[in-house]
Order: structure tokens, then sequence, then C-alpha cells
């Protein structure tokens, strides 16, 4: 692998519960003592259920919220410091929102908002729209027709290529794209996913993409990290994720994928209720009140990410290996109803 | 309850048109549906945003405002006529014969009354039984859609619960009087993945321990193939193609529904290669194309598509396609998959 773009450091995001008197009563632990690295010119997808951190991963990441604690270095510089300051950070690194109505500003036109952040960064009225209007061919909106239309006047679809040529409108060499394609109906999203790969390729980007579908993350990751309730609990080469999860999170996850299949459709659910609540995350290992394969050992320690066999797949489980014996087992009684998990 | 006309028959749809006046043109939302149901059967409604599939659903149960909708053409449930009735006769029939579940309960469900409170109200409001009847089937309804302490849940209010759980408390309303058909519009496509499986599998259980005959829609062609039947491909207010699930996954006919099924991304792809795309966006319903409304995006189009509606034509006993060219896309379709 190429050099580290981001690196992140034991990020960890609590947000206070306050009652009606602003007394603190309580945390939200968000995420919690996140680490991982982004290659140069890699797609890193990160998936998860809701309240597993994902997004709040993406804003912490482009500074739009100050972490609790941890850091965030680009290319080896800490954000915000003096090295690189955030104005600079930004030039580098947009990002792409799943809302494409809301993360544009109505009273412009795609062309002025696309020309907007250019023009923050010193670049001259001209150069800016001539950038614009160069930069919505690229999106597949042709200029003549599209330039001058205020986001009400276009598509979902249309819409969130505005806001693609937007976050290329600085040149920057990461894009974080959160949840960009959720919204889009599938023939348009397919439009999009081909886009961003052209322009990856055009532009030489490095891209986050977050998103919970997991067949666009597996389509368009080179790595993947497996998230659940704040934490890391698997992170690796995506075929070897999808063809073979360490975890019995990632296992659950790809399981619960309905069947493409009428004639082998899902039989039993792979794991029974809903993910807890990270105000009071569960103790040890986050996943142990759902695990199938729960041991005593599991709700006292918490789990380190750690290399397993390969240097590039990493799982947070110290059963991984004695567990994948025991799918075996389980895969036998896999029609036997699980027990509810009480929440 | 007069016998059904059509025994087997749980619903049936005959031309329904549904057109929404009151904007600045009338947006023509469902264009001529005909649908059958039979009893104890899972049919999916697939399709994209504004393709008309929880519009007809919602037909079913007339819940358009009377005042801004046209509807026109025949629903019957169960050898009952939905058109006829009136607002007591469809107070009667909403939750007793046909009840729905809806894609977000924390909007469906009251947030002022506990869960068990909603449930006994409309126990209590279709069937002659007492308050401590009514709880017990609650309590029963609660187990049946695996609620873990069902007792402790009855009392809980919809905010103190999980997405998973309302969704089943959800369902477990909607079969509190022991309805004939479930109406489900997009009831898992707010949860998550690992939840959504769970809901998927109970709604084909119930299906198929109470008979209960189902109308599913989703944009989540995974969704329908897992609890499905029969499906039921809707564009732009008119169904283009119907099939049993098996046929309509391995030998779709219509450019739309192999359009759909090849722009998708799955496992099987490998790294690098695009996505075969539907080019274009799906028609503005207030100003739909004269003759086929996929024409604009269809690979096949020639100039009769845009020339007249186009009929829906038999392709066999269960399948049956809304396309002039089914025969010739069939042979290029098969040739595709030989090369």
């Amino acid at each position: 692998m190429s050099t580290p773009i981001l690196q992140v450091r034991n990020l960890t995001k609590h947000f206070p519960l306050k009652n009606a008197l602003g007394a603190k009563t309580g945390q939200v632990r968000a995420l919690d003592d996140l680490s991982f690295t982004v290659h140069k010119g890699e797609t890193l997808g990160i998936v998860g259920e809701s309240g597993c951190g994902k997004s709040t991963t993406a804003r912490l990441l482009m500074q739009l919220i100050a972490p609790t604690s941890g850091e965030v270095m680009f290319e080896g510089k800490a954000v915000g410091s003096r090295d690189l300051p955030l104005k600079e950070f930004h030039r580098q690194v947009q990002m792409v929102f799943q809302d494409s109505y809301s993360s544009l500003n109505p009273r412009l036109t795609v062309e002025t908002s696309i020309a907007f952040g250019p023009q923050m960064h010193g670049v001259s009225e001209r150069e800016a729209t001539a950038r614009a209007r160069d930069l919505l061919s690229r999106v597949g909106l042709e200029p003549a027709r599209f330039a001058g239309r205020y986001p009400h006047e276009l598509s979902g679809g249309q819409r969130q290529r505005v806001n693609i040529a937007r976050a290329l409108a600085l040149q920057p060499r990461v894009v974080i794209l959160d949840e960009a394609v959720s919204a889009l109906d599938k023939s348009v999203e397919a439009q999009v996913l081909n886009l961003l790969l052209d322009l990856k390729e055009a532009f030489d980007l490095t891209y986050l993409f977050i998103s919970h579908d997991l067949n666009v993350v597996r389509y368009i990751s080179d790595r993947v990290m497996v998230m659940y309730l704040g934490q890391t609990v698997e992170l690796g080469q995506t075929e070897a994720i999808f063809a073979n999860p360490l975890h019995p999170y990632s296992q659950a996850l790809l399981a619960s994928m309905p069947s493409m299949d009428p004639d082998h459709r899902t039989e039993a659910p792979p794991i029974a209720g809903d993910p807890p609540n990270p105000i009071n995350p569960p103790s040890g290992c986050r996943f142990h009140t759902r695990c199938k394969f729960v041991q005593a050992a599991c709700s006292a320690n918490a789990q380190q990410l750690f290399a397993s066999k390969g240097f590039e797949h990493h799982v947070a489980c110290e059963f991984f290996e004695l567990n994948a014996n025991k799918n075996k087992v389980f895969k036998e009684k896999a029609n036997q109803p699980l027990a509810e998990t009480a929440l | 309850m007069s016998p059904a006309s059509s025994a087997t028959s749980a619903v049936t749809i005959e031309n329904l048109r549904v057109t929404f006046a009151g904007g600045a043109a009338p947006v023509r939302a469902v264009n001529n549906v005909s649908l059958r149901v039979t009893r104890g059967e899972t049919v999916a409604l697939i399709g994209e945003s504004g393709s008309g599939k929880s519009v007809t659903l919602r037909s079913l149960l007339r819940l358009h405002p009377a005042k801004k909708t046209q509807m026109s053409g025949q629903i019957e449930v169960g050898g009952r006529d939905v058109m006829a009735m009136n607002a007591s006769e469809l107070a009667a029939f909403r939750g007793r014969v046909a009840s729905m579940i809806f894609q977000e309960p924390l909007l469906a469900l009251d947030p002022v009354y506990s869960v068990g409170d909603q449930i006994i109200e409309s126990i209590q409001r279709h069937m002659k039984v007492s308050r401590s009847e009514a709880h017990a089937r609650a309590l029963k309804l609660f187990e049946q859609v695996r609620i873990p302490s069902p007792e402790r849940r009855l009392a809980a209010y919809p905010h103190e619960m999980s997405g998973g759980m309302r969704q089943r408390v959800m369902i477990a309303l909607a079969l509190a009087c022991e309805p004939e058909l479930l109406l489900a519009d997009e009831p898992t496509t707010a949860l998550d993945a690992t939840v959504q499986i769970q809901i998927l599998l109970l709604l084909r259980e119930l299906q198929s321990r109470l008979g209960l005959s189902i109308i599913f829609v989703t944009h989540d062609i995974g969704a329908a193939v897992e609890v499905a039947d029969r499906i039921a491909v809707m564009y732009a207010g008119e169904i283009v193609e119907e099939a049993d699930v098996r046929t309509l996954m391995r030998a779709p006919r219509h450019p739309y529904t192999q359009a759909l099924l090849q722009s998708r991304a799955h496992g099987s792809l490998a790294k690098g290669t695009r996505l075969a795309t539907i080019g274009g966006a799906p028609p503005d319903l207030a100003n739909l194309p004269p003759g086929c409304a996929f024409a604009p995006r269809c690979v096949h189009v020639e100039p009769a598509c845009r020339e007249g509606s186009i009929a829906i034509a038999a392709l066999g006993p269960t399948h049956q396609a809304r396309c002039r060219r089914t025969h010739e896309i069939v042979w290029q379709h098969t040739a595709a998959a030989k090369a």
C-alpha cells in the first residue's frame, strides 16, 4: 500500500445529555477510541447500522464538530495546527452529504454555488466560474442548460451531481461521501456511482465512502471498515471481508442482506434484537449482548483491534478463530429460533 | 357479508386511475392499474419513487383526500366494493378487513398513548369484547410478533422503543382485528440491515400461519424476493411487468425490469466494472409522454413505442408485460446471455 493520506488516532466523541435545566445527565458515546488510516488513492468504505458512529466519524474528520479527544493527521500534519490550518485542510478534504437539497443554498444558482468555494480561497470570479462550468460538464450536466438553474429546478440525481461538482471545485485530494447515493433511486444511484469512479480516476482522488448499503460499499471500496456502536470491529480488504468475515457482527451483518435468489431465501434471522443504545453501551465487547458466540470474558474485556492471520485484516474479537470452528456447528442449527436478547 | 364473487380472489383492482388535482397541473399518479391478489398470497409492488406503488396501496383503503383526488376504476377486497363505501363503511373496513403497516412507525403511532392502549382501542373499536379480553388479545399479539417481555412493553410509549420494536408494534396493531389483507408500505426501509431481515421473516411467518394476503410495497428488490410470491413492477403509474418471483428474477421481459436488475451493484461484479445504467430520469407525472412512458429511456425504443398506449400482454400463465417488443427483446436478452 502507498502512503497514508489521512490518519485518525484515538478519535473519541461523547455528546453530553442535558436535562431541561441544562444539567448534565449522561453522555452519548458516539465514538470511542477510533484509529484508522486512509491510503492515498484508495476508497475506504465504512459500514454499520444507525448509531454506530459512521457519520460522526465523517463530521469529526471534516472538523465540523470538535472531538472529545484524539487527532486527525493529513499527510503527517495535525489538522488545525500551525502546519495545517483548517482552511488549508478544507481545500484538501471535501465532503458530499446524503440530502442533496438541504446541502445546497436554495437562493444560489448551481454555478454560483460551485464557484463560491474557490472564490473564498482567492480564485478570481472569472476563473471560478470557468471552473464551475467545466465541473458541471464533467459531472454530466451540460453547463448551457444547467448553470443558471436553482436547486429546486433539478432532480435528486442532478442535485447530487452538483454537490459532487462543488466538492471538487477546490481540487481536493480526499472526498468524504456520507451516504451520498443512499437517497437516490436505484437507476440514478448506478449513474452516480459510475460518475464517482470516473472522477476518482480523472482527478486522482481518495474516497472515504460511508454507507449502510453493503452491495454499494462492496462495489466501490478497496478496503472496508465495519463499525458497531462507536467502535471498529473489523477492517480489511473488501473481498477478504465479504468472502470471509471474521467478527461475529460482520458475519451477522452480511448474512442479513436479503437474498436475491427466490430458491434460497433467508431461513432464520442471523441475529435477534436491535443495536443497543449508545448512551449506555454494553461493557466489554459492545457486541456481546447479541453475539451468538458470547463467552464469560466478553462482557469483561474490551476488545482491541488486532491483525489476524493476514497483515491487512484486523478484527476486534479475541475468539474469532475459535468461532470459525463453532460456525460450522451453528450453521447446522441455523433453523432453530434464536433466543431474544433482553434490550 | 356477501359471498365473494370470485372465491379465491382477496383483492381485485380493475383499471384504477388516481389523479391528484390542486397543483398547477393534474398529476396522474396511477394510470390504469389492474391487479389481482389471491387469498394467502403475497404480492410485492416494486418501483422507484414516483412510480405510483404507494398511491396504489393507499387507494385500497381510500386514504387519499377526497377533495383533491380523482379516482376511477374498481377496487374489490374480499368481495366488498371499496369504491362504493361511504364514510362509516370505510371506518368499519379499515383495520378490520384490510390494515396497513407504514414505513415510519414513530409517525404512525400516537405519541401520547401507550402502545398497549392503542392496540386495545383498535380491538374494541371493531370487536365486541371487554377491555380485559382486549388486553389479553394485545398480549397474545405481542408474543406473536416476538416482542420480549410483552407485558411490560404494552405499557411503554412509542418513543421508549427501538425502531425494530416499534415496527413490531405496528405489525401487532395491524393484525389486532384479524384482517384478511395486510398492506405494507415500505415496512423495512427505515430499519437497519440486521433488523430488516428479522421483520421480513416475521411477515413471512405470520403470512403463512394466519393465511393472510399481503401487498408489499418496496423499492428494494431483495426485500421483495424474501417475502413475495409474485412481483409487479411499476413505472410512471403503470404496472409494466408482473410475474411470479422466479420468472421475474430469472427471465424479466420488460426493458425497464431488465435495466433495473442490471443496474444494481452486487457482489459478483468485478472490481472497476461500470454499472449498467438507465439514462435519463423518470418522467414528470404531470406531463406524461404519449405512448410508452419508458420510451424516452429505453434502449429498445422504436418510433411506434411513442404513439398510443400499450396493452399489457400475457407471456405465460403467470407472466405479463407491457411492451410492444417483448419477443424481439427476449431474443436479444438470451443472445446476450449466451455471448
